[in-house]
């Protein structure tokens, strides 16, 4: 049972990094109706932008505040040069996927340029304690990003219901026609949605490189347990995210554990709920089936 | 001056020119039509002028030039454009799709305005927390309209708001539009290819024939010139 609850939480602790990270898909797909193949790879780039942070005497927390800015930076500038001048994503799909394809490998080599190919230490933005919990011990850092990623999903939930911006991002990703006719500045707030996605990245980084070690391909996996939440709990749905990403991480970690085979092949939990998924419930278990008179 | 002024306006899409120089004029709360077979630009007049796509010539409203401003710069200025085929926010449910149409608006009067419409079209009222893409096609322009009376314009740009519609909605939908012109006094340019339905309504009409205007004037004398009910009244 101890063992059980101990494989467990480490499922939790590492769905809720692939939940943060799917939330900024969900950001992205929303508004651009595609998958953004660059989302792990922004992530790594603005966690690098922590480290040197925290490298130069900042403490880690600000740092990590200074990092979120830096990935909306990121963000909000990878759409203004390399994703907007393609043109409207519901126009030409496969011509802004591909963008984000190549973004993957220029992020990725701009970042060993800038910060080399040697890994570097991040240590835990919670600490190394423990807390013991019905004879189990759970790193602080676990319990944290859980708690992390209720506050970023709350806050996210709060602005697309609550304000009139989140109304107006909504509007976009349903029709950016209608919304541009009736006032609102969609590039902008296309803008804007690219730049909280890479913000929102920034923290799974951050919680996900102590365990690795910060590298280039720091995100790489987790993108794609990111991609299987998502499609476990729909593309454009938050909550879809949060709790797909839990059932994710938890597969990932009590699978391989307890089911003869999967020991050596620890990605294919993931790999399989995607594929259940696309095959009994194509829209996810959130997300909404289009609906459309015409 | 009119309120709108278009002069020698050129439009197309890419290298396809559908527009070769436009002259049209709106008074405030005007109604005008303007008539045109299918092809022949009357979609495109208006998309150049709301600025959803590059327009080169001259359009001025209330004395200051369009050319070039982004939508929403032209919706601030006062000019609310419902698209073809109604332009529905699908995802949003009728309450939404009516606040955003007051987006460009900074006064607290939204939620009174919100309550007005739903009154006025009681439909929209009944159904305010449906997604607006699950309503009837005269449902939707309904909201269409009322969403674009959201930001209070002082012109309304109306693309063919009886295609798809029932004889009866169409009729519905013009009624009612003519009733809450005359109470806010909105202008309105109006696209149609329903040209005895679009003559009542206008108070003057232009006809559009392969990106130019052919003939202008009075609804009530271009109903009895003899090329127009040829070519669009079909009599």
């Amino acid at each position: 049972m101890t063992d059980f609850l101990q494989v467990l939480f480490v499922g939790i602790g590492d769905g809720a990094i692939y939940a943060m990270l799917g939330l900024g898909l969900v950001v992205i797909y929303r508004s651009t109706g595609l998958l953004n193949f660059a989302q792990g790879e922004m992530a790594m780039f603005s966690t690098f932008v922590v480290w040197t942070v925290w490298d130069l005497g900042v403490p880690l927390p600000l740092a990590v505040l200074a990092g979120m800015a830096g990935g909306f930076a990121i963000g909000a500038l990878v759409h203004q040069v390399a994703v907007a001048p393609v043109g409207d994503p519901h126009e030409r799909p496969l011509a802004v996927v591909m963008v984000t394809i190549g973004l993957f490998v220029g992020l990725n080599g701009l970042a060993q340029l800038i910060w080399g190919t040697l890994d570097r230490e991040l240590p835990p933005l919670f600490g190394t304690g423990q807390v013991t919990i019905a004879g189990v011990a759970i790193g602080w850092q676990k319990i944290g990003a859980v708690i992390v990623l209720a506050v970023l999903a709350l806050g996210f939930w709060l602005l697309f219901q609550r304000t009139g911006l989140g109304l107006a991002m909504r509007a976009v990703a349903s029709n950016s026609e209608s919304a541009s006719l009736v006032g609102v500045p969609v590039p902008r707030l296309l803008m804007l949605g690219w730049g909280l996605a890479a913000a929102v990245g920034t923290v799974a980084g951050v919680f996900t490189a102590p365990g690795r070690g910060l590298g280039s391909n720091l995100m790489q996996l987790t993108l794609i347990f990111g991609f299987a939440a998502i499609t476990l709990g729909g593309f454009d749905s938050l909550l879809g995210a949060v709790i797909g990403g839990f059932v994710v991480g938890i597969a990932s970690s009590v699978v391989p554990q307890y089911v003869p085979g999967f020991e050596k092949i620890p990605l294919a939990p993931a790999f399989i709920l995607i594929l259940a998924v696309l095959l009994f419930r194509p829209q996810g278990l959130f997300g909404r089936q289009q609906v459309r008179r015409v | 001056m009119s309120l709108l002024e278009v002069r020698g306006l050129r439009a197309g899409y890419g290298i396809v020119e559908v527009l070769f120089g436009i002259d049209l004029d709106v008074d405030a709360g005007e109604l005008v039509v303007v008539l045109g077979a299918n092809g022949s630009g009357k979609t495109t007049t208006l998309r150049a002028i709301s600025g959803m796509i590059a327009g080169r010539g001259e359009v001025t409203f209330d004395g200051s030039a369009l050319i070039g401003r982004r939508p929403d710069q032209i919706v601030g200025a006062g000019i609310a454009h419902v698209p073809q085929g109604r332009g529905t926010i699908n995802d949003l449910t009728v309450l939404e799709n009516l606040r955003i149409g007051a987006w460009t608006r900074r006064d607290g009067d939204v939620d009174t305005d919100i309550e007005q419409w739903c009154t006025t079209f009681p439909r929209l009222g009944e159904r305010r927390d449906q997604a607006a893409g699950s309503m009837s096609g005269g449902e939707q322009q309904m909201l269409a309209i009322a969403r674009a009376f959201m930001s209070r314009p002082r012109l309304l740009l109306l693309d063919e708001p009886s295609l798809g519609l029932a004889p009866l909605v169409t009729a519905e939908v013009f009624a009612r539009l003519r009733e809450i012109t005359t109470s806010t006094g909105t202008a309105v340019l109006l696209v149609e290819q329903n040209a005895n339905l679009a003559l009542d309504f206008a108070g003057r009409a232009y006809v559009l024939e392969a990106g130019e205007i052919v003939a202008a004037g009075p609804a009530s004398q271009l109903r009895h010139d003899e090329t127009v009910r040829k070519a669009y009244l079909g009599i």
